[in-house]
């Protein structure tokens, strides 16, 4: 047959191409975080929703800056920076001023994302860097109120310290725990912490959202879940293995972590294989810090770390080409013969 | 020689902190006050131009095997000079600087200086270089310790510019250190490259 007759047009792989862009994505991964953020003003107050509009803003505003001071072009319709906006809120107390929140805007995006080339060239998630840079500021970073609270947007509020859920798991107070939050609180989120991290059911929700959509993978979540959910469970304080494990898993920032940072496509590892081990690494460092750590909390730091070993994994495990076989037993054969 | 090409490269193209990156450790270590930064910078600046003198009138009698030690005894004798003139007459600096004063012993930028420009030329040019390669390391640590010690804690040179509440304590902490380095290292490689001369 001659190939001509055929009427193939001859060009290199990909043939198919998605028309989503990198906006599309982002706009699914905006959706699934919105319920979390409509639970978070009910059980904060308007204050969360003036908190996570002020970072949105802030954020796009600074993408804009940047690349049109060096005359780059304008990269606001990836809503990259709107994803990071509403991440930095997330992990920030309601309470937190709003002076801050654009300081570590500041940071998330110039600094963290543009200096190294803007979208996708970023080593480490903008949001969570921002967080640690936040920490500056301890004392406002660490401020928190309890459910049910309505911190208006500006002004005074009743600024008292309420423990957290993970202040009393660092402190090993179990019992001090489920007397102030039983387990469907802590699964719904009427507790106190940062802003978006409270509704592990809603944050599920919308992790499962993002799964089914295609815009994530399974792997890191249930890795990085069932890693601190089988360490907590192997290993717990107190004479409940299951209730500590529970309270560890909806505890702190675990949900909003695994399905929303660590997930994040530039930092973490492209093959499943990979990712998986990323997953795995996460749990281990959270439950490390948790347990041995002054802080209360370990997501931040443990995905942060893993960020910088994405290359390592990236060189190391690579999946295989199609139709590739693996040379590696003829190779022993052949070095037996020798 | 030429004295206007040795303080370019000293203070830009060739700049000990920036460029050629040696003596991170006191860079990074030292830089949290304005007051440390010019005393750490001055100290280095005299014992590098001493002993790129001594060097460069010792380079045909030093053996070829034995250079770097012998370097080392040349670069300890002015370090112990210095740090004895430093307990003498400022015994604050002295105190704040501590260890990183003796450390000068074994700071890269004076070896490297040592080794790569003093023990191949005369004793007047080694000694310029000695000068303008320390004004170079000087001025770093003075713009780091300038930006550390505004935004970390809000003074500048111990005089208050604004409340210590608003300032960002991470900057005044050794992360600090780093990411100030970084960022004016990529300001650097990005002047150099937009004048098109240095760089790759």
């Amino acid at each position: 047959m001659n190939y001509k007759e055929l009427n193939l047009i001859g060009s290199s792989s990909p043939h198919i191409r998605t028309k989503d862009g990198a906006g599309h994505i982002m706009g699914e991964v905006l959706l699934a975080m919105l319920p979390a953020l409509l639970f978070s003003i009910y059980n904060f107050g308007p204050r969360a929703l003036g908190t996570t509009a002020v970072s949105v803003a802030g954020c796009c505003a600074f993408e804009w800056l940047y690349r049109a001071a060096l005359k780059k072009d304008n990269t606001l319709g990836d809503l990259s920076a709107a994803v990071t906006g509403v991440l930095i809120a997330f992990v920030c107390p309601v309470t937190v001023p709003y002076w801050i929140l654009l300081i570590g805007d500041f940071f998330a995006i110039v600094v963290v994302k543009q200096l190294f080339g803007g979208i996708g060239k970023n080593f480490l998630n903008p949001a969570l860097a921002a967080r640690a840079f936040m920490l500056s500021w301890a004392g406002e970073m660490t401020t928190w109120v309890g459910p049910h609270s309505s911190v208006p947007i500006a002004g005074a509020f009743d600024a008292a310290t309420y423990p957290t859920p993970m202040a009393l798991l660092h402190a090993n107070d179990l019992a001090g725990l489920k007397q102030m939050y039983d387990l469907p609180e802590m699964l719904v989120g009427l507790i106190g912490g940062s802003l978006g991290e409270v509704s592990a059911l809603l944050l599920l929700l919308g992790g499962l959202f993002m799964i089914f959509r295609k815009v994530i993978t399974w792997y890191i979540p249930v890795s990085y879940i069932g890693t601190v959910a089988a360490l907590t469970f192997l290993f717990p304080r107190g004479n409940d293995p299951l209730e500590w494990m529970l309270y560890n898993v909806l505890g702190g920032g675990l949900m909003l972590g695994a399905f929303f940072m660590a997930t994040d496509y530039v930092t973490s590892p492209v093959s499943h294989k990979g990712q998986a081990l990323f997953g795995i690494g996460c749990g281990l460092i959270t439950v490390f810090i948790r347990y041995f750590g002054a802080y209360n909390e370990g997501v931040c730091y443990a995905i942060l770390v893993m960020n910088l070993t994405v290359w390592i994994i990236d060189k190391n495990i690579r999946p295989a080409r199609f139709g590739e076989i693996k040379p590696a037993k003829s190779k022993e054969k052949e070095a037996k013969g020798k | 020689m030429n004295f206007g090409k040795q303080l370019k490269e000293g203070l830009l193209t060739q700049n000990p902190v920036l460029v050629q990156l040696l003596g991170m450790c006191s860079t990074l270590a030292i830089t949290t006050t304005v007051a440390n930064g010019i005393g750490m910078g001055l100290s280095v600046t005299i014992i590098l131009t001493l002993s790129n003198i001594f060097i460069s009138l010792l380079r045909r009698i030093i053996p070829e095997q034995v250079r770097i030690a012998a370097y080392i005894v040349v670069i300890a004798g002015f370090v112990t000079m210095v740090d004895l003139l430093l307990q003498a007459f400022f015994p604050d600096i002295a105190e704040s600087l501590g260890v990183f004063i003796p450390l000068i012993v074994v700071n890269c930028i004076i070896l490297a200086r040592a080794e790569s420009f003093a023990s191949k030329n005369k004793p007047l040019a080694a000694a310029w270089d000695g000068i303008c390669q320390g004004l170079g390391y000087t001025v770093i640590l003075l713009v780091m310790s300038a930006i550390r010690e505004l935004l970390g804690s809000g003074t500048l040179n111990g005089v208050e510019i604004f409340p210590a509440d608003y300032a960002a304590q991470m900057l005044a902490l050794p992360v600090g250190g780093f990411l100030t380095l970084g960022v004016l290292i990529a300001l650097m490689q990005w002047a150099q490259s937009k004048s098109g001369k240095g760089g790759k």
